[in-house]
């Protein structure tokens, strides 16, 4: 038998290609390449294996989120984007001020590496339009099949807010229910754009930083703002659930109050959805000490991200943990967390 | 059972089913046309499950809205 | 006019209300026949605004909480085969059988998808011509048109890979059922405004007349209802029994004709069990003698997987309106959304889901 010399040789690593491999995720030349290429672009230093970043309090406030969302593209973001908002948002819905986040991409082989740099040239810009710096990172490339694409996974770091006293359990019986703008728009994009449901509509997501409204918000009322929170999963209901549960409070909504967009309202009615549980990514609610509502509506409707910040609702001593709302009849009903998945239905 | 929601034609795209676009308040879908063969551009329908069931009679619609508007205490309310 | 928030206003809501309290001068008990009108009641907490004496009772209008245990085995056991993309509107996809159900089969790595309409379902087999694609075709006189054209279209374009699991039911055989059943307290029906969109209302007419009960054809807005209520209110008080159309603008009285042709040249009237009810003679369809290639049933020969229900259900006696969920030991204790044991907890349209995702907790006022 003969041997073909060429069969022996190793074969050379491909270089420079359009997709990541699983050779970008090795720790070799292959990784150094990628980093090289996506480290300039998020203004990170990239030489050590972390970052030391100044903070001008003792305390710190961190929060930690994973981004999975599928279509990784949709109107008004991206996976990059939402995970600068997201992050921003937790951070700041702390009464907190964000000031760096860190970045992992886990990266499932065969990403078009084009992708790869339009999400990070997307992180980049929407963390220079919030003012936060992304100082460190990590990339893993995992097998075919392991993941869905691209999933990324931030961590923020802030500073809280001299003045500032916000926490979930700091809600109390009297306080106003404010939230900064319409709702749903985030959920209805990503469910519209998802294959079989095949809607056409002009929204798009909400996704956006609120920090300068949380800022303004604590400026105008400083301890009188209670409870922030961004209703993302499980949208508004499950939020305000949440809490009630926290602060042992009860929440009363008044349903005509509520700004549920046309689209999102038309949206549920075909899909049997509740607006209420409906996510959103741009968009808080707030409770806030009866005396401060309107200085801090005022202070939010001057921010175009509070633009049409509005009262919903207050805070009641009665039923602990449980939201009820006020319909549309002026009976009331219960509003519950979401169960599991969204699910269209026909009936 | 049985969501039904009301759109407007705003196109008929023909083929086998008969298709076309209905609008939902900004929002828009395609829709199976065969079952309302008289309905037209700017027609209102009930949609359910992606086919277009019913033809809304925009008369009996504007008149059970007037029949309301009659009963008493509603009117008061309303020119309020 | 968008012919959705017009009927949403609360201004002639209370007009009507206070015009329902004027006209009242006694109990009486109404049922509402489709789970959609059941959903805005309890979501609008309608019951709770009417008089005192007139009670809402929610019927069985939920295919999804009628559809039998073994049926939803049989699509979970057809879910669960290698080749196959079983597509379901996301009703069924919660619905428990005997063992699971099929979100949890889907997490097992089974094809289970969502499809918005059974077109899509045809297009999957278009598109997968090396698989199978199973639709699971449930659903009332509504939906039966929209799954016959699947068939039909299916059967136009010659394939071979595409099969349903009919589970359909009837609404008239159903009311008969309701009011022939011992003790029962119904006085009058609100019938379901979409059903009839198809289907008219003259096989209401002597329904209505035989058993001297007023049928009132209702749309799904809180207007609607609180208008079909106001008639069916005025008819008991005045001692007519008629069918009288609250849904003008969308039903008329023979229905739609093209819709009623596709559905009996593809399905045949048959008899059916109901979940918790049990079996009512010719209560639903199946498919007709030229359209049995399609069936999923024989395909894979899923005919011998039978199932019984959880015997400590009172689903059939609310599916009848003679007991409501506040009435059942197991409701919100062992049984909820989260965990449904029988299943009119598992659609949101579901009675006891819809009370329970009001939040209706504590039990309903002793009967008159």
């Amino acid at each position: 038998m003969t041997i073909d010399p060429l069969a022996m040789t190793c074969p050379a690593p491909l270089r420079g290609g359009d997709t990541v491999l699983l050779g970008h995720g090795s720790g070799g030349q292959l990784m150094a390449e990628l980093l090289a290429d996506l480290v300039p672009v998020l203004g990170a230093e990239g030489q050590d294996d972390a970052a030391t970043v100044h903070m001008a309090s003792p305390d710190v406030v961190i929060s930690t989120d994973a981004f999975v969302v599928t279509p990784r593209f949709f109107p008004g973001g991206d996976i990059g984007s939402l995970a600068v908002h997201g992050t921003v948002n937790d951070v700041a819905m702390m009464g907190a001020r964000p000031v760096a986040i860190s970045l992992a991409y886990v990266i499932e082989e065969g990403l078009p590496m084009a992708e790869l740099r339009e999400v990070t040239a997307s992180v980049a810009r929407a963390a220079a339009a919030a003012g936060v710096r992304v100082v460190t990172g990590d990339t893993k490339v995992v097998g075919r099949g392991a993941a869905d694409g691209l999933y990324l996974v931030t961590t923020g770091i802030g500073t809280p807010i001299p003045g500032a006293a916000v926490s979930a359990r700091h809600g109390a019986p009297g306080d106003a229910v404010l939230i900064s703008g319409p709702i749903g728009l985030h959920g209805i994009t990503i469910l519209s754009t998802r294959e079989g449901l095949g809607f056409e509509s002009e929204i798009s997501s909400d996704s956006r930083p609120l920090h300068r409204l949380v800022a303004a918000m604590v400026e105008a009322a400083g301890s009188s703002v209670h409870v922030l929170r961004d209703p993302t999963r499980g949208g508004l209901a499950s939020a305000l659930n949440e809490l009630a549960a926290a602060s042992a409070v009860g929440v009363r909504l008044d349903e005509q109050a509520v700004p549920i967009p046309a689209q999102v309202a038309a949206a549920c009615d075909l899909l049997g959805l509740d607006p209420l549980h409906v996510a959103n990514e741009g968009c808080l609610v707030a409770f806030v000490h009866e005396d401060a509502a309107e200085p801090v509506l005022a202070a939010m409707r001057a921010l175009p991200e509070g633009a049409q910040a509005c009262r919903i609702g207050a805070v009641v001593a009665d039923h602990p943990g449980r939201v009820v709302m006020r319909t549309l009849l002026g009976s009331t009903r219960v509003v519950d967390m979401l169960i599991g998945e969204q699910l269209p239905r026909i009936c | 059972m049985c969501l039904g929601v009301p759109g407007k034609i705003v196109e008929m795209t023909g083929g086998e089913p008969s298709m076309g676009v209905v609008d939902f308040g900004g929002l828009r879908r395609e829709a199976c046309l065969a079952y309302v063969p008289e309905a037209a551009v700017g027609d209102y329908v009930i949609v359910h499950v992606g086919f277009a069931i019913s033809i809304v009679d925009e008369q009996e619609a504007r008149r059970t809205l007037a029949v309301l508007r009659a009963i008493p205490g509603g009117l008061d309310e309303i020119s309020r | 006019m968008r012919y959705l928030d017009e009927y949403r206003d609360p201004v002639l809501a209370r007009a009507l209300l206070e015009e329902i309290h004027a006209v009242a001068t006694r109990p009486w008990t109404i049922m509402e026949v489709c789970g959609g009108q059941t959903n805005t009641i309890v979501r609008q907490g309608i019951d709770e605004l009417l008089p005192a004496g007139v009670r809402m009772v929610h019927g069985p209008g939920c295919p999804v909480c009628v559809t039998p245990l073994e049926i939803v085995d049989r699509a979970i056991a057809i879910a669960v085969r290698p080749n196959v993309i079983f597509t379901s509107y996301g009703d069924m996809l919660r619905v428990p059988g005997s063992a699971t159900d099929l979100l949890t089969v889907k997490a097992a790595g089974a094809d289970v998808r969502v499809v918005y309409t059974p077109l899509d379902a045809v297009r999957l087999a278009e598109r997968h011509p090396d698989r199978e694609v199973v639709f699971f075709a449930v659903g009332f006189e509504t939906t039966a048109p929209a799954n016959a054209m699947a068939v039909l279209h299916a059967a136009q374009l010659g394939l071979r890979n595409f099969s349903v699991l009919v589970s359909h039911v009837l609404v008239p055989p159903a009311m008969t059922a309701i009011l022939d059943a011992p003790g029962t307290r119904v006085q009058a029906f609100l019938a379901a405004g979409h059903v009839c969109a198809i289907m008219g209302w003259t096989e209401y007419e002597p329904l209505a007349a035989r058993y001297r009960v007023p049928i009132v054809v209702t749309g799904f807005e809180p207007l609607d209802l609180l208008e079909g209520i106001l008639m069916a209110v005025c008819q008991l008080e005045e001692g007519r029994f008629e069918v009288e159309n609250q849904y003008a603008r969308a039903v008329r009285r023979t229905g739609n004709a093209a819709a009623q042709e596709a559905m009996t040249k593809v399905f045949h009237v048959s008899d059916r069990t109901w979940r918790g009810i049990g079996e009512i003679p010719a209560s639903g369809l199946a498919l007709a003698p030229e359209y049995t290639d399609f069936d999923a049933v024989t395909r894979f020969e899923v005919g011998g997987v039978t199932a019984r229900e959880n015997p400590a259900c009172v689903a059939g006696e609310i599916l009848q309106g003679t007991k409501v969920p506040t009435d059942c030991v197991a409701y919100g204790v062992i049984c909820t959304p989260r965990h449904p044991l029988g299943a009119p907890m598992v659609s949101a349209e579901g009675t006891c889901a819809a009370f329970h995702n009001a939040g209706r907790l504590t039990p309903s006022e002793p009967t008159p």
